[in-house]
Parts: structure tokens; C-alpha cells; sequence
């Protein structure tokens, strides 16, 4: 029991020395986030990485979501007769959980682990030292570019997910079950409105925000050499999505109370 | 000139540097020796700011780095110039970007004016020409004479160099020290070097420190040192083991 309780004060307390740190980062992060010069050709770089890079995942990711969901709506719906609420009951579950959560997850896969891997073993091969040395600050160089193009191209990414998702619902209950597509389309506009997408836009800002950082400042963090830089990059991948899933509830109860329709 | 007052610095359990003095003089070489795993780039790093001590003072040319914030000591390091241990060239970039990236980053140049100066700064390491390649393409002393092509790049006031000569042949070993004695009598700096290479150490300085067990233990001129009546002085320099070094 005694060492229980001591595993369990022992994780309490790296989290918070963690989250801390994570904290302690996101300040360093905001000092430097106004500080010229803008680094456009970075931010661009990053958002092409995260942005484009990731759309062939995200079209995947979203399009077998929307289908599988499709499905498995249909195999319950019919039940009671109600097949025409899949295309809203998609459309809600995409707009409002799904597509924000799941294009946060991918992003960190695709993204988030190469940011943490990349930072590291610039960290471990000095070449972070030599930046400072010539002056130039690393987060202001390497962390502002990326985290900026999160906050920026996640939420592009969300509406991609969101479309690619509905669009892959549609050709499964009107194309392969043959649904009609009228009563699909109706229910699909009736329930589905601007606050969910506005609700998993913000969502899918914050999450963006929050997995580069949190990559960033893992990457940053690494110590030793390839083992080091493989470490940090799987505790990247873990934290992010943990924060992401975590994080999800929260705002999910912000966003309730702030928007009415949500 | 630089001066470390005091300086203690430790890694959780491990204490590195225990009060540790010493002082640069402007406008020489001083060569800071010492055994692997002794401290010495860790004392390097302190006097640029990338390592802050636990205790004590750094003072570069009369400005305490304690007073500075981290977001003040970034501009402040403009007057230094690094050549780091594994050369630390940016992977992403070619070696003409490796050593124009300090230029454009602080310098307002037009692009033809950051062209002259990196083909001159390539051209005194002896490799024009490979403007080009990528950093994983070029040997161990290719990488090093990139290194130093862009830490002199912005014609600092004081050069640090991380053990230089480390790992290279006998031949580009005297090539890069004869580089640095160069380098030094051309734009007169102020340039520490951390190294365990004796030879080339007492070639190059003016002024040596002998690091042992986070202390300075012996300081003066080549010929002191070499001259010096204590026992592990003695040994280090010779290349004589005792056995209790390990």
C-alpha cells in the first residue's frame, strides 16, 4: 500500500513538474510570439508540413470515419425506421467531437512527433546552442513558425475532415444503401448549424495550439542522443493526446455554457 | 576581457563546476585543458550565457550576464563567436546557408554583399567552392572549418571553440590549429579554447588553465605550465596515468 501511494505521489508529481514546464514554455512562447521580425518563410514551411502534408491522412481518416459511421448509424437507425437522421447524427457527431478530436490526434501522429523528433535532435546534435549562440533565440526561430501554423492550418484541417467525413456518410447511405438523398440532405441542414462548426472550430484552434506546444517543448526538453530523441518524441505523441482527449471534455463543457445552440 | 567569479554549477546530483575562477585576458588565446567529462564545455557555455550558474558570476567585458534576462542575453551574445565540438551545422540548410544564417539573421546585407562575405569566410577555411553541399556530405574537418567559417562569419569580438582538433587526423588537426592562429592574428579577438589536445594547446596560447575536479587548478603561460611542480599538472600534460583518473 505504502507503495502505492509513493508510485502514485511520484506521477503526481512529475505531471505537475511537467505541466509546469509546459506552462513555464507557453510564457517563453508568448514573449516571443511579437517580437519582429515575423518569420513568414518559416510559418509557411510549417503550415505546408502540417497543412498539406497532412491531407492525404486527414481525407483518409475522415472519409472512413464518415462511412463506417454511416454504417453503423443505418444497422441502428432502421431498427426504429429513422435512417433519415444519419446524415445529422454524422454530421453532429463529426462537426462536434469527432472531427476536432480525431484531426487533433493525426496532426500529432503526423506532425507533432516529427516537430518533437526534429527539435530533438537539433537539442542533442547543439545546434539549439548554436542558434543561441548567434543570437538568435529558438523559440522565437523554431517554436513561434510552428506553433502558429497549428493554430492556423488545424482548424483548416477540421473543416477538410468535417467535409471529406459528411461526404463519405453520403456515399455510403445514399450511394451503397440506397437511402434517399432528399430526407438525408434536409435532416443534415435542420440539425446541424453554424454553432457546432463555430464550437469545433474553436476546438480544433486550441488543440492545434496545444499539441505543437506541447511537441515543441518535448523536443526542446531532449537530453542524450537517438535514445533521447526517441523518447521524446514518443512522449510527445502520448502527452498531446492525452492533453487533447483531456482538454476535449473541458471545452466541450465551456462551449455548452457559451454557446447556446451547441 | 571575461571573468568567472566563483562559479558553481551542478546537474541534479553531479557537481560540475565547484567555485571555479578564472580570467580571460582581451585579445589572447587562452586554452582551457582538462580531462574528458571534466567540465570544460560546460565552462565554455557559461560564458556565453547558453548555461546559467547555480552560483557566482560571469562578467563579459564588464557586463554581468546575471543582470541579463533571457530575453536580453540574446542580442548580447552578437559579440561571440562559436565553433562547437561536432560543428552543429544546421541539417536543413547548405553550407552556404550555414554560414550566411548569422549574416542574415543580424546583419541588414543585400544578398549580393551576404554572397561576398560567406565565399571570403570559406575561402580563409581553404574550401570554396562547396557552397552547395549538405552538411551530412562533408567530412569531420570539413564540417569544423564550416563551423568556424560561420562563427567568424560576423567578425566577433570573442571566439569560443569546443574542442577543435577533437577526432580529426594529424594533418587537419595542424590545419584547424594553424586556422585558429590565423584567425586570431587577423582579426585580433579575444578566442578561448577547450581542448585535451596538449600539443596544439601549446602551440596556440598565450594564456593555459588546467581544469580538474570543477576547479581551475593551474593557470599561466604555456611555459609555466609546462614547468609546473604539481603532480597532476605534471602527469596531464605528459600523458602519464596513475591509474585513479578513470
Amino acid at each position: 500500500m505504502k507503495r502505492l501511494v509513493e508510485r502514485l505521489g511520484f506521477w503526481i508529481q512529475k505531471i505537475m513538474e511537467e505541466f509546469g514546464e509546459v506552462l513555464s514554455f507557453t510564457a517563453s512562447f508568448g514573449r516571443w510570439l511579437f517580437v519582429p521580425p515575423f518569420r513568414w518563410r518559416q510559418t509557411m514551411e510549417q503550415m505546408e508540413f502540417i497543412g498539406i502534408g497532412s491531407l492525404p491522412v486527414i481525407a483518409l481518416t475522415g472519409l472512413f470515419t464518415g462511412m463506417v459511421f454511416a454504417l453503423q448509424a443505418h444497422h441502428s437507425f432502421r431498427i426504429f425506421h429513422a435512417e433519415a437522421l444519419i446524415g445529422s447524427t454524422v454530421g453532429l457527431a463529426l462537426s462536434r467531437e469527432i472531427g476536432p478530436v480525431f484531426t487533433a490526434l493525426m496532426v500529432t501522429a503526423r506532425a507533432g512527433s516529427a516537430m518533437a523528433a526534429e527539435i530533438g535532435s537539433m537539442k542533442v546534435t547543439e545546434q539549439i546552442d548554436a542558434l543561441e549562440s548567434m543570437a538568435v533565440s529558438p523559440i522565437h526561430y523554431l517554436v513561434v513558425p510552428r506553433v502558429v501554423a497549428g493554430l492556423v492550418m488545424v482548424p483548416i484541417l477540421y473543416g477538410f475532415f468535417l467535409f471529406i467525413g459528411v461526404a463519405g456518410a453520403y456515399f455510403v447511405a445514399v450511394g451503397l444503401l440506397g437511402l434517399p438523398e432528399a430526407p438525408f440532405l434536409s435532416k443534415l441542414y435542420y440539425y446541424v448549424d453554424m454553432d457546432d462548426v463555430i464550437g469545433g472550430l474553436m476546438k480544433s484552434v486550441f488543440f492545434g495550439f496545444l499539441l505543437t506546444i506541447i511537441s515543441c517543448h518535448r523536443g526542446y526538453r531532449t537530453s542524450g542522443g537517438a535514445q533521447g530523441v526517441g523518447l521524446s518524441t514518443t512522449r510527445a505523441v502520448v502527452i498531446s493526446s492525452v492533453t487533447v482527449l483531456v482538454a476535449d471534455y473541458f471545452l466541450t463543457s465551456w462551449i455548452l455554457e457559451f454557446l447556446p445552440n451547441f | 576581457m571575461i571573468q568567472l567569479v566563483n562559479i558553481c554549477k551542478s546537474f541534479g546530483e553531479q557537481a560540475v563546476l565547484k567555485g571555479l575562477n578564472l580570467e580571460i585576458p582581451k585579445g589572447k588565446v587562452t586554452v582551457v585543458l582538462g580531462q574528458s567529462g571534466s567540465g570544460k564545455s560546460v565552462l565554455l557555455k557559461h560564458m556565453i550565457g547558453l548555461l546559467r550558474p547555480d552560483s557566482g558570476e560571469v562578467v563579459v567585458d564588464g557586463t554581468s550576464l546575471s543582470t541579463l534576462s533571457d530575453h536580453e542575453i540574446v542580442p548580447f551574445r552578437c559579440r561571440f563567436g562559436m565553433l562547437f565540438q561536432g560543428a552543429a551545422l544546421f541539417d536543413s540548410l547548405n553550407v552556404f546557408e550555414n554560414v550566411a544564417f548569422p549574416l542574415k539573421e543580424q546583419r541588414q546585407l543585400s544578398s549580393e554583399e551576404v554572397r561576398k562575405i560567406v565565399e571570403a569566410k570559406l575561402a580563409a577555411v581553404g574550401l570554396s567552392g562547396i557552397e552547395e553541399k549538405m552538411p551530412s556530405e562533408l567530412s569531420g574537418g570539413m564540417r569544423k572549418r564550416v563551423g568556424l567559417a560561420r562563427a567568424i562569419a560576423l567578425e566577433p569580438k570573442i571566439i569560443l571553440y569546443d574542442e577543435p582538433t577533437t577526432g580529426l587526423d594529424p594533418i587537419m588537426t595542424s590545419s584547424i590549429t594553424q586556422l585558429i592562429s590565423e584567425t586570431q592574428k587577423r582579426l585580433k579577438v579575444t578566442s578561448v579554447i577547450i581542448s585535451h589536445d596538449i600539443e596544439s594547446s601549446f602551440n596556440i596560447a598565450d594564456k593555459i588553465a588546467l581544469l580538474h575536479e570543477g576547479r581551475i587548478l593551474m593557470e599561466g603561460s604555456p611555459e609555466e605550465v609546462r614547468q609546473s611542480k604539481i603532480p597532476y599538472v605534471h602527469n596531464f600534460i605528459n600523458g602519464i596515468s596513475t591509474g585513479s583518473e578513470v
